[in-house]
């Protein structure tokens, strides 16, 4: 007769991760943002050609569209698509009733959304920076949009659980608080994600294609503190996570 | 037609489910209010009309909502913001939501993981056998019926073979076959010694399963105990009837002489309404007094067959 085992601690689960990444793939939402990356490199590719500059193109390009709108809106999509929308049509009540600790839960969700939106965004950027001849600058990319791919996921994952439009209020934060803000407010700029990954691409690819406006240390600090603060709020509000009746 | 229900096993240990003083709100919406019951071994039926808090309490019993006062123990130990009580506790809730890309057995298969089974294989198997799902096994969930569906859940829900097992409306969408293939499973479960919850509004599928029931009322436990006992309730109540007939002064008369009529209102727009203390005999001398009268009698409805008539009813009597 199947009894259940001495309960082990784990902090990632491979069947909670296999479904949940299976789930991702099959959402038409995330489906139509895929074509954004190539986007990316569509256009790197094009505009080289046409003789554009290194300079113009990477900073139009990689930057203007790949770190601050692609780089943020796969995130947003991935991180609230591995839980808010499972929360959304109900199938997130299959695996709360489970013996499992609710950290294992987060973190196993958290781990397919980073890899996800690293690979779906820091490899076509990679790409560009190669395009444009700097090995360092495609390294930096790719190490950047982990950086980003940390802290930002830790972020949506969060706003799953905090509210029922987390896509919305993620928009509202990549667009009005990072697009806006932090062009017209100098102090916004060190509560930025996009500045933190700016940082790191310009550290990392030590290339004057890039630049950045805060320091390397306030930035790695920010991303450790934003990561590992909104996930630990994250676990905690999954553990009393309310799942409610279609009719109460 | 027989159906074979699968050897069902002992459970290790006999769960129990928990209530004392328990009472949830939402703002100033009470959907709960101050219940206290206690569950052992066997099949309950919880029983109450639509809205009437059957998902709350469920809910609260599978650690899904916080009692907002009071306590809820499955065997023993509080069911909110503690996982570790879903080795011993599965459930079935109401709202069909299940990842429609996968099949019956990776839903099941991947249900025995989570739960860290020694051996998930075989213990998927067995509770696609117990709900008579191993044919369709291999079709993907969105293929499925909606009676299907909710047999591969249930299989789901019981792949650790838990000590209590909780449904929210199990019998919904499904035929009358595997409705009673499902009564069968839940008894079998009971008989071995699991203590099984089930919620219904409907009165006929509660007393084919079980004998014991807990009847919720607009968030209150109405009453609790012996089908029977509650069913014998529900019979010493008049039987309601309005009625359209060719001369509905000249019925009222007769009516009145007739012992089995307690009482007839008339109202010149709506036509009669009777009151009877027999069902039977008031429905057998019905025609023949209209006979007798020469009264034509239009329509004959009973109003308060509806369930929640029983159950207001129930809460107002004595």
């Amino acid at each position: 007769m199947p009894t259940a085992q001495a309960r082990r601690f784990a902090l990632f689960n491979p069947t909670v991760a296999a479904i949940t990444t299976r789930a991702l793939f099959g959402r038409r939402r995330f489906l139509l943002l895929l074509p954004l990356p190539v986007l990316v490199l569509g256009l790197a590719f094009l505009t080289k050609s046409a003789g554009v500059a290194d300079r113009d193109w990477v900073e139009t390009v990689v930057e203007g569209l790949g770190l601050v709108v692609v780089l943020p809106i796969i995130a947003l999509i991935v991180g609230t698509g591995v839980l808010g929308s499972e929360i959304d049509d109900g199938t997130l009540a299959h695996v709360l009733a489970k013996p499992l600790s609710r950290t294992e839960i987060v973190l196993s969700k958290f781990a397919v959304a980073v890899g996800v939106t690293t690979l779906t965004t820091g490899v076509p950027l990679a790409l560009a920076g190669l395009m444009a001849g700097e090995p360092r600058l495609a390294v930096g990319l790719l190490v950047g949009s982990f950086v980003g791919a940390l802290a930002y996921t830790a972020l949506f994952l969060l706003l799953s659980l905090l509210t029922r439009r987390p896509v919305l209020i993620g928009l509202a934060y990549v667009l009005i608080w990072e697009g806006l803000l932090s062009s017209i407010l100098q102090g916004t700029r060190v509560l930025s994600i996009y500045q933190y990954v700016r940082t790191v691409v310009d550290r990392v690819a030590d290339s004057d294609l890039v630049s950045s406006a805060i320091g390397l240390n306030v930035a790695l600090a920010m991303v450790f503190i934003f990561t590992v603060g909104f996930t630990l709020l994250a676990i905690d509000r999954l553990r009393s996570f309310s799942v409610q009746g279609e009719t109460s | 037609m027989t159906t074979v229900v699968p050897a069902v096993t002992t459970p290790a240990t006999t769960g129990s489910v928990q209530l004392l003083g328990v009472s949830k709100w939402y703002g100033n919406v009470v959907a709960v209010n101050d219940i206290t019951m206690s569950l052992g071994p066997g099949v309950t039926g919880l029983l109450g009309p639509n809205g009437a808090g059957k998902t709350t309490v469920l809910h609260m019993m599978a650690g899904f909502l916080a009692p907002s006062r009071g306590e809820v123990l499955v065997s023993g130990t509080p069911a909110w913001r503690n996982p570790s009580v879903y080795s011993g506790l599965g459930i079935v809730v109401e709202r069909e939501a299940v990842h429609g890309f996968l099949t019956g057995w990776e839903f099941v298969h991947a249900s025995a993981k989570l739960h860290r089974l020694p051996d998930p294989a075989a213990a998927a198997r067995r509770a696609i056998e117990l709900v008579e799902m191993t044919e369709a096994k291999d079709r993907r969930l969105d293929t499925y019926s909606k009676g299907m569906r909710q047999r591969m859940r249930v299989a789901a829900a019981l792949v650790h073979d838990p000590a209590v097992l909780l449904l929210d409306e199990p019998f919904n969408g499904m035929d009358p076959r595997q409705r009673m293939h499902m009564m069968e499973l839940l008894h079998a479960m009971g008989d071995s010694g699991r203590t099984v919850l089930f919620s219904s509004h409907i009165l006929e599928e509660v007393e084919q399963v079980s004998g014991t029931v807990q009847v919720i009322v607009a968030g209150r436990l109405a009453a609790s105990g012996d089908y029977r006992t509650i069913r014998r309730l529900m019979t010493h109540r008049p039987h309601v009837f309005t009625l359209r007939s060719s001369d509905d002064r000249a019925l009222a008369v007769a009516l009145m002489a007739e012992p089995s009529v307690a009482g007839v209102d008339l109202d010149p727009k709506k036509g009669l309404t009777v009151k009877a203390s027999d069902y039977g005999t008031f429905t057998r001398r019905l025609p023949k007094l209209a006979l007798a009268q020469r009264i034509r009698v239009h329509a004959l409805v009973p109003t308060d067959e509806s369930l929640e008539s029983v159950f207001s009813y129930l809460v107002g009597a004595p």
